[in-house]
């Protein structure tokens, strides 16, 4: 026989590696053709590898290829490999196409290349895990192996598309790929040049395009129902029984909280939104209301949890601010502070504290660490040549200079970083730049700086990294992040900038600068806690005993996950380090991005506008939480979902378990005698729990509320099918099922008030107190399903817990927060990032305009050439209607005025 | 035809007394068969030979090494192929291949009746009857189909209507 291979063609991989499995049973040529070569005589299209076997028949399948070469060695077919084989024929190689095409001929990197493949990786990894095999089909290597493993080898022989939480692919392809015939075929097919070597035959490839529309989803995988044992449907009733007595006593909440040798402790952060900036929904999800639902979680454990967050206040931002509205900065921080505090009240997040950058703790802790850093000589000086605005007299922090970014050309790029392709700039590097103040042009100036001596402290940093990385529950966003950071090399830092609103810098000739806002911003959590109590040493130079997690979203990452790590690294202090780092990615605005500045999107104080309850919010912005990908905000998915996934499934069950209880037995829980039906829906309930809890172990919020909403699909149905309203009627024995079957409903929808609580904690409250749950069971999340309403247990009174939401209710509010959408321009990627305009903005833009107003009329005055005044007069409009969108006036039509 | 609605008349025709129910996971609606003793099994072709094996029909998979390995080629081009949302162009393409290729066989392992040849008609038969104009050319997949129907006991050729209901992807 003869097999046909091409230089590159990925498909060789696993045909060489299987090949070795039909030596000695027939004759093997070998035989190198062109990427075009039509070998195959049926085939329109050319296809490699193709062997043609000495009947003169062809097999032009990589996979049949492989599977003949295993059939000849006398392997039997199973239902587990054909399993495996057609899931990669149908579900991994379109995504794998589609990544090494990324990758190999438009040469992208990073979430581009990983995000197709990553969901396909995590199934093989899951499936690897959940049956504890070293190999797909079993205990030894077969073919299911190779065909996957020749199939991923090209992108995962890179680690960094090798994703370090997946531990059982990551162990299963460092198996295979050191066996003997798949390092051959390795060597044969890459040839040591890596995935490069795919690339003469896949740029004779069409571009796969089977992605279309997959980009953003909100639609789950479909759940499966797992096969119980009878061992585990045993484990569960056992469970039940013991019902309120298995749970600990409850203990009265200390405060302050403080970690405790021996148990678990838990600190977490989110993000500090910056305090004259009104967060949006974007924000909400990435950094307070994740890390809420999380904290909520974490004392559901019982595990001692602070949760503190606060405004990040000090900057350039500030000032200029604080000049507009005739207030010193203080006053502006403390006004906007309190609105704030506000919105996440509102939203019911359940902070320990939120506090401020703005205290003596925040001096005193960011001087010693910068102190320590001096001492142990990270800190270098350098000249520093930085933009100054003439026209307004200053120095321009980075948010006040915008122009061509030297990356990527992307126009609108910030003085500190590219919207566009993320990468951190130095604002004097920016090509064409501008004040965002009055667009002049600002000139260079020197200036004497601190430096954080990054490349010195890079050793620490990964060795710190190794140690923490591997069994983290790193989202593989921030991994990603900061391994392409450490790959390019980290670069001297500038920690200091020439502001009078900041840390003041304790050195000599610094009088007059302050800490640049990304060196003490992170420093804000311990000074924040040092705040709320002066044992905060306790929680931050803690290392071994406390966890600690970091909320935020993914540009956000490199401060978290490299400045500040190297920062206390250098310290030298024994400071308490991340050892997970969550990363949301993008949420989108229906078709487009958050704006503030065009109207678009909605923004936190407006939510409370909407009449529509915080707990909804809440849910339907956990239930799209961009978790591994981006996601939108729609406003008719979220009236779906409401009256879906609420008010029909969790809602309605409830309600009906409560109705029941009150209606049939008086209010009192009946008893219960359990048949073997019930046993099993006792089992498969406490199986979801425990996933529930695995997937918020490894802070997996959106995935963790699916549980939930299974669980009271299975309680809907167990409903329907015992039909409790008939048999109640019935005989003596139907009653007895009758009384069964509410008591189960009744007691999970218990169990769902709790499950509920970090996500919904006042339609929780309402729950509980509806049905008068014990509160020990309240306050705690067992890894069990218990009974936590006996028989004989006094219900209160039950009433409806969701409201429908109205088509022309939800269309009035698209409207309303629509904004100037249609007419929107394209705009950076960067949803996180994007100004959101106070006052401040309304300010800038009106100043803009008088300005734009006064160039008009001067080149008027002087007869100036036409073609020029017109694209001014063109300029001047669309800034009006820029100001007109900030203000949410509706737009002037220019009357007759012909724009060119 | 959904694939439920297609494994369901594999197992009449395979003579299966007992039928199984299938869900479907997924946006592509890919059938799951929740097996008594064992864990579920998903996918067509895979839950196919399954119940090719279940019914002791196991030369509809191939006898010798190279008839099995040609099967499973050929249910992987139904899957891959066949099943994709495809344009008139890839139709087109299709037909004019398998027409090539089954123009010196009977069926698709040459003279064996398999379970290749029952799940790539039942894949075909949307573009055969939609196709009726460019038929022409596509006698030998006509005769192969047609030859089936007649040899393969027990087995009646789709209803028409169950293939139209179905809109052709480019009509």
């Amino acid at each position: 026989m003869r097999l046909f291979v091409s230089e590159g063609a990925p498909g060789s991989l696993p045909v060489l590696a299987a090949a070795g499995r039909a030596q000695g049973r027939a004759e093997l040529l070998i035989s190198t053709v062109g990427p075009e070569e039509c070998v195959v005589p049926f085939l329109t299209r050319p296809k490699v590898p193709v062997l043609q076997l000495d009947s003169g028949n062809y097999l032009f399948s990589t996979s049949a290829i492989c599977r003949y070469f295993f059939l000849l060695s006398g392997w039997e077919q199973d239902d587990l490999t054909n399993q495996w084989l057609e899931w990669e024929a149908t579900e991994l190689q379109p995504a794998l196409s589609a990544a090494l095409y990324y990758l190999v001929v438009q040469g992208k990197k990073g979430e581009d290349v990983l995000g197709p493949v990553r969901r396909a990786l995590t199934h093989i990894d899951h499936s690897l895990s959940r049956r504890s095999c070293p190999f797909l089909a079993g205990e030894t290597e077969s073919l299911a192996d190779i065909v996957l493993w020749g199939a991923l080898y090209p992108l995962l022989q890179d680690p960094a598309y090798l994703p370090e939480e997946l531990g059982a692919l990551n162990s299963w392809f460092q198996t295979l790929s050191s066996q003997e015939p798949c390092q051959r075929a390795a060597e044969m097919v890459l040839k040591q040049q890596g995935v490069l070597a795919l690339r003469p035959y896949l740029q004779k490839q069409p571009q796969p395009s089977l992605f279309e529309g997959r980009a953003v989803s909100n639609e789950p995988e479909e759940e499966e129902l797992a096969a119980l044992s009878e061992e585990e449907i045993a484990l569960a009733v056992a469970a039940w029984e013991k019902g309120l007595g298995s749970l600990p006593p409850l203990q009265p909440q200390q405060s302050p909280v403080l970690p405790v040798a021996g148990e678990r402790n838990v600190l977490i952060t989110s993000a500090l939104p910056y305090v004259n900036n009104v967060p949006h929904l974007g924000n909400i999800i990435g950094c307070v209301l994740s890390a809420d639902v999380f904290a909520r979680y974490s004392r559901l454990r019982r595990w001692n949890t602070l949760y503190l967050c606060g405004t990040d206040e000090y900057g350039t931002a500030t000032e200029t601010k604080a000049m507009e509205e005739g207030l010193t900065p203080q006053e502006i921080c403390d006004k906007y502070h309190a609105i704030h505090a506000d919105i996440y009240r509102w939203f019911n997040i359940s902070f320990d504290i939120f506090g401020r950058t703005t205290t003596p703790q925040q001096t005193k802790i960011t001087q010693d660490i910068f102190q320590r850093l001096l001492a142990r000589g990270f800190v270098l000086q350098d000249t520093v040549e930085q933009l100054r605005c003439e026209r307004c007299a200053r120095f321009l922090a980075d948010r006040f200079v915008e122009g061509v970014c030297p990356f990527c050309g992307f126009e609108e790029a910030r003085g500190d970083q590219c919207d566009k392709c993320g990468k951190l700039i130095n604002a004097t590097e920016l090509k064409k730049p501008q004040c965002k103040i009055c667009r002049s042009c600002p000139v260079v100036k020197s200036s004497r700086h601190l430096f954080l001596d990054l490349p010195k402290l890079e050793k620490r940093l990964e060795e710190w990294l190794e140690k923490t990385l591997p069994g983290s529950d790193w989202t593989p966003n921030a991994r990603f992040i900061i391994r392409s950071w450490l790959r390019d090399g980290l670069k001297p830092r500038c920690i200091t900038r020439d502001l009078k609103w900041g840390t003041p810098v304790p050195l000599e000739g610094f009088e007059d600068k302050v800490f640049y806002v990304w060196f003490d911003a992170t420093i804000g959590y311990v000074s924040i806690t040092a705040n709320y109590t002066d044992q905060w040493e306790r929680w931050w130079k803690n290392p071994e005993q406390v966890d600690l997690y970091q909320f935020m979203a993914k540009d956000n990452v490199p401060f978290h996950g490299l400045v500040f790590p190297c920062s206390v690294l250098g310290a030298e202090d024994n400071y308490t380090l991340v050892k997970n780092l969550i990363a949301t990615e993008y949420l989108n605005y229906e078709d487009g991005k958050f704006s503030k500045s065009r109207g678009v999107g909605v923004f936190g104080d407006m939510a409370q506008d909407t009449g529509i309850p915080a707990d909804i919010w809440r849910f339907y912005l956990l239930y799209i939480r961009p978790e591994g990908q981006d996601s939108a905000f729609c406003w008719t998915d979220m009236l779906l979902k409401n009256n879906s996934e609420l008010l029909n499934n969790l809602g309605n069950f409830i309600n009906r378990a409560g109705m029941f209880v009150f209606k049939f037995f008086g209010g009192f829980v009946p008893e219960m005698v359990l048949t073997s039906d019930d046993r099993r829906l006792l089992a498969h309930v406490t199986l979801e729990l425990q996933h529930y809890h695995q997937l918020l172990e490894k802070v997996r919020i959106r995935d963790a509320l699916r549980s939930i909403l299974t669980i009271s699909r299975h309680g809907n149905q167990y409903i329907q099918v015992n039909e409790p309203w008939k048999r109640i009627k019935g005989s003596e024995a139907d009653r007895q099922r009758a009384g069964t079957v509410t008591g189960l409903a009744v007691n999970i929808a218990a169990l769902l008030s709790v499950m509920l609580q970090p996500y919904m904690p006042t339609v929780s409250t309402t729950i509980q107190a509806q049905l008068q749950l014990p509160p020990p069971a309240c306050s705690i999340l067992p890894t069990n399903f218990l009974c936590t309403l006996p028989a004989g247990h006094q219900i209160g009174t039950v009433s409806p817990l969701f409201q429908k939401l109205e088509n022309d209710q939800i269309e009035n509010l698209r409207q309303r927060f629509s904004g100037g959408q249609a007419k929107a321009g394209p705009k950076p990627a960067a949803v996180e990032t994007m100004t959101t305009a106070g006052p401040e903005q309304i300010q800038v833009l009106m100043d803009e305009v008088t300005k734009q107003g006064n160039i008009v009329r001067e080149l008027k005055a002087q007869k100036a050439d036409k073609n020029q005044v017109a694209a001014e007069v063109a300029k001047l409009l669309d800034l009006k209607k820029q100001l007109a969108l900030a203000e949410g006036k509706p737009l002037e039509t220019p009357k007759g005025k012909k724009k060119k | 035809m959904a694939a439920a609605a297609e494994l369901t008349l594999l197992e009449k025709s395979l003579g299966l007394s007992k039928g199984n129910k299938y869900s479907a996971q997924g946006e592509r609606q890919i059938p799951v068969l929740q097996t008594n003793n064992g864990p579920s099994l998903t996918g067509l072709t895979t839950i196919a030979a399954h119940l090719v094996k279940q019914a002791n029909k196991e030369h509809l998979l191939g006898s010798t090494a190279e008839e099995k390995a040609v099967v499973q080629q050929w249910l992987e081009y139904r899957v891959t192929r066949v099943d994709g949302r495809l344009g008139p162009d890839a139709v087109h393409a299709v037909l004019k291949d398998l027409n090539s290729y089954l123009e010196d066989k009977v069926y698709l392992t040459g003279y064996n009746f398999t379970l290749a040849d029952i799940l790539l008609y039942y894949g075909l038969h949307r573009f055969i009857v939609h196709n009726r104009s460019s038929s022409r050319t596509l006698v030998h997949v006509q005769a192969e189909c047609v030859g089936e129907l007649h040899t393969f006991p027990g087995n009646k050729p789709p209803r028409r209507t169950l293939s139209c209901d179905r809109t052709a992807p480019w009509g």
